[in-house]
């Protein structure tokens, strides 16, 4: 064998080493959720075994008795994403349309990147921020006012009543709506901006004003991209942590109005873990947090899946 | 009654405006929380901060083993997790175009970037705390490393689709082989941009408490990697909870200089963007 013939070969054998070191490391990713599940099964499996399937649905978090039920949790966590998202919704579809319709060109980009900065503003300061200036703020100032006004309205009024404290369900959902917004607005921005400027310079040829455009182009355009976009908010704020733990109340109970103390998955967590004492205790709440994270993923996947759909249609119509 | 063209210029004008409003609003929470950050944090910024390490109620401290083993705990995360974010990246760029392995990678990277950091901190509670018996400043590492690879691996993916085929046929061309041309072609060609990944995921995790709650812990004093370890956001929570003023002060200095960081970490990212953007 020449020289030549054997330095191919040895390069070829580098080659496929390299090719199977980065594949390695790529299926480590698929191994890491998989460990993750598997662990968390694992670690909430004696109350997976003791409570079973009805622990989703009972109210009861006994650390005395033993008795465990997440559904209070679990009810929080849906509870306070839900209405962050009837919050940042419409106001992350507001910020899109102002950034790729309406702003001069020279102000997007730093307008852009001041939504985004907010994404990057740490949950810990959020939270800190919400305990000591805006649920003082809120107590004193908003949640007088929105029950002596809106809590007397017949139909709606009961959901403003309860003790102005400043922290509780509704305080948790505007922070959370607050740190989704940027995640949200994020996504809505990419996809409008992928809507081709053909179709919408042909409405404004015929006449169609800039919210007729919006509304009779764009968002048909790009509808699963909006909702993928929303979803992947959706599963930003159902994990969200510190934020919410700060500011929520942490009150094992189901609320019974908007102003009322709750808890989430994530902030029971947060709060309980570090000092429970019981085996049964950590096993309840590992199996929360499989249940936080069954949630999300559920989430998660559909977001993706419609974003994919929006990249193909994309493909079809270039 | 008003004409068609009226209603719809109506329509239109109240959209608009209220889309501004919007655009207001989320103006009005960054500025709030920035104008908050600094107004409290600044007072309590000190030379103390630095050198003194977190105090009982009531005594004079700083935050200096909670500033140190934060910074080893980054450190340690990005330097455990960027290597396999990197390689990860590579495969999915440049040998992902046939099998399963590539776009079931994808699929689930995107949706660890999105998964609740709390649960991270579960998992290596499970895997790594309860084993060993004891909180430790490894296991924050871990959990932390786990959060960056996500960041990582999509950026050098992203990063490496944009360098052009002809750059890899010109290398092929001169018989260079695959593992060289991806090291010192391709990846040297998007390093700007996977730099910016890594600063971003460097920004993420600086911030992150969810994940070290059940694996560093926390610790009064300067500590080893083998034992609880102090960090900044968990003596920002624990102090920040407490009811004394003095321990409020110190988490307020905590979260600006987190802030700041995490800020700085963000406009440097951007700068290195527009930098590549503009080749």
């Amino acid at each position: 064998m020449t020289a030549q013939e054997l330095r191919l070969k040895q390069q070829k054998r580098q080659d496929a080493a390299f090719r199977i070191s980065t594949r390695l490391f790529a299926i480590l990713v698929l191994v890491l959720l998989a460990a993750i599940i598997g662990s968390l099964v694992y670690g909430a499996w004696p109350a997976i075994t003791t409570y079973g399937l009805p622990f989703i649905t009972t109210v009861e978090w006994n650390p005395v008795t033993s008795a465990y039920g997440g559904w209070d949790s679990i009810y929080g966590t849906l509870l306070t994403s839900f209405i962050a998202l009837l919050i940042a919704v419409p106001v992350s579809f507001g910020i899109a349309v102002f950034l790729t319709e309406l702003s001069p060109i020279w102000l997007r980009r730093p307008l852009g990147i001041a939504i985004e900065l907010l994404a990057g503003v740490p949950s810990i300061i959020f939270g800190m921020w919400g305990l000591f200036v805006f649920a003082p703020w809120f107590a004193d100032n908003i949640q007088p006012w929105l029950m002596e006004h809106v809590g007397t309205l017949p139909y709606v009024g009961w959901l403003f009543q309860g003790a102005p404290m400043g922290i509780g369900l509704f305080t948790a959902s505007l922070i959370l709506s607050v740190m989704v917004i940027p995640y949200i607005t994020s996504v809505m921005r990419d996809v409008f901006e992928v809507t081709p400027a053909m179709l919408k310079e042909s409405a404004y040829g015929l006449g169609a004003t800039t919210w007729e455009v919006v509304w009779n182009v764009v968002i048909p355009y790009t509808k699963n991209g909006i909702i993928g976009g929303i979803m992947l908010g959706l599963g930003r704020a159902l994990g969200e942590t510190m934020a919410v733990t700060f500011v929520i109340g942490n009150a094992h109970r189901i609320p019974g109005n908007l102003f009322d103390p709750t808890t989430s998955i994530a902030a029971t967590l947060a709060n309980e873990f570090a000092e429970a004492a019981s085996e049964i205790h950590i096993a309840s709440l590992i199996y929360l947090g499989l249940l936080l994270f069954l949630i999300t993923f559920v989430v998660l996947v559909a977001s993706k899946i419609m974003l994919m759909r929006l990249q193909r249609n994309e493909g079809a119509h270039s | 009654m008003l004409t068609l063209y009226t209603r719809r210029r109506i329509t239109n004008f109240a959209t608009l405006s209220l889309s501004m409003a919007a655009m207001a609003f989320g103006l009005f929470w960054l500025l709030w929380i920035m104008y908050t950050l600094i107004s409290s944090g600044a007072s309590a910024i000190s030379i103390d901060l630095f050198t003194k390490t977190t105090p009982a109620p009531g005594s004079e401290g700083g935050l200096a083993n909670a500033i140190l083993g934060s910074l080893q705990m980054t450190i340690g995360g990005t330097l455990l997790g960027t290597p396999i974010g990197i390689l990860a990246g590579i495969y999915l760029a440049e040998f992902g175009s046939k099998g399963w392995v590539a776009p079931t990678t994808r699929f689930i990277n995107d949706i660890l970037l999105s998964a609740p950091s709390i649960v991270i901190g579960l998992f290596v509670y499970g895997a790594m705390v309860a084993q060993m018996g004891h909180f430790s400043g490894w296991a924050g590492i871990v959990a932390l490393a786990i959060l960056v690879i996500p960041v990582v691996l999509r950026t050098t993916e992203n990063m490496l689709k944009l360098i052009p085929t002809a750059m890899r046929e010109a290398a092929y061309a001169l018989g260079c082989p695959q593992w060289k041309m991806t090291l010192f072609i391709t990846l040297r060609a998007a390093k700007s941009g996977v730099i910016t990944g890594i600063l971003l995921a460097v920004a993420r995790i600086s911030g992150e408490t969810a994940p070290l709650l059940f694996t560093a812990l926390n610790n009064q004093f300067y500590s080893n990697l083998n034992q609880p370890m102090a960090n900044l956001p968990m003596v920002i929570f624990q102090f920040a909870m407490s009811p004394f003023e003095d321990w409020h002060a110190l988490a307020w200095a905590g979260s600006l200089l987190i802030g700041l960081f995490v800020l700085g970490l963000n406009v440097l990212a951007r700068i290195l963007t527009r930098q590549q953007g503009s080749h």
